[in-house]
């Protein structure tokens, strides 16, 4: 598929969010920061609840950035945290293909991509290149 | 020892399994995920260094006085850039982590921040610098209520 700068990518949701989703994200990942399964610490460290791991929406952002370029052809990913995100919310990703440029001597399609809330708000803003 | 022009460095297998495990639990269900004997690693798979790197706090040092409190951290941004395609199961890279740098920030709702950021370079077999990971960390002043 050719993409040009301004193409509007598929919309994908994810979601609803289960603390087993945090907890097996935890385990794939490594990282046990118990405000993300513990209720007690949580509360604790003065929030409601837990919360999900910024990078378990960080994946699912990769994920549906390699569904729509290919696995072998990430060539920069980064995330922005903005908004907290909480067991049952649904994320919504949208993406722009934002330029068509090279990096490092290759031909890659920079996009930029958001992370939404079912409230609305912001959970997460993405970059990333792919080889084109 | 580890000092702020970086650890020693230590070695990251890629396996197969592991990687199966992170696409599952990243939503993926891609064949080139679960089905390829060596498959290529996600984007954010580098994330899975916590399991490698030493347990004796032998990581990047922190300046003096600064210690880092999980009821106070949040993850700022974290970036991955590969210098190719991304290293598959199979392959073996070796990381060195550094502090980048530290900056204290005053918050908006006063109090201060300390902003960290973290680097991460990972290497081949051959040496080569396939990949960089670069993660900034903010600290609140306390734990918010």
């Amino acid at each position: 598929m050719t993409y040009a700068s301004g193409d509007t990518l598929p919309e994908r949701a994810f979601g609803p969010i289960s603390r087993t989703d945090i907890v097996r994200y935890q385990g794939a990942s490594g990282d046990f920061n118990p405000i993300h399964h513990d209720e007690e610490f949580a509360r604790s460290a003065g929030f409601p609840t837990v919360f999900s791991v910024g990078m378990l929406q960080a994946g699912y952002v990769a994920t549906y950035l390699t569904d729509l370029f290919g696995p072998d052809n990430v060539r920069r990913f980064g995330v922005r945290f903005e908004e907290q995100v909480w067991p049952g919310d649904v994320l919504t990703v949208t993406g722009t293909v934002s330029d068509l440029t090279v990096e490092n001597g290759e031909k890659v399609i920079a996009i930029q991509v958001v992370a939404t809330r079912q409230t609305g708000g912001k959970a997460i803003t993405a970059w990333a290149s792919f080889a084109a | 020892m580890g000092s702020d022009e970086g650890s020693g460095g230590y070695t990251m297998p890629l396996e197969r399994g592991k990687i199966r495990e992170f696409a599952a639990a990243t939503g993926s269900a891609s064949p080139a995920y679960v089905d390829d004997p060596a498959p290529p690693i996600p984007p954010t798979f580098l994330r899975t260094q916590i399991f490698w790197s030493p347990a004796d706090g032998s990581g990047p040092k922190l300046p003096d006085g600064l210690e880092l409190d999980v009821r106070r951290i949040l993850h700022g941004q974290q970036e991955y850039i590969f210098f190719g395609p991304p290293p598959r199961a199979g392959e073996e890279l070796t990381v060195t982590s550094r502090v980048e740098s530290v900056t204290e920030k005053q918050g908006r709702r006063g109090g201060t921040m300390t902003v960290i950021v973290f680097v991460d370079d990972f290497a081949n077999g051959e040496g080569a610098l396939v990949a960089q990971g670069r993660q900034t960390v903010i600290q609140t002043g306390r734990a918010p209520s």
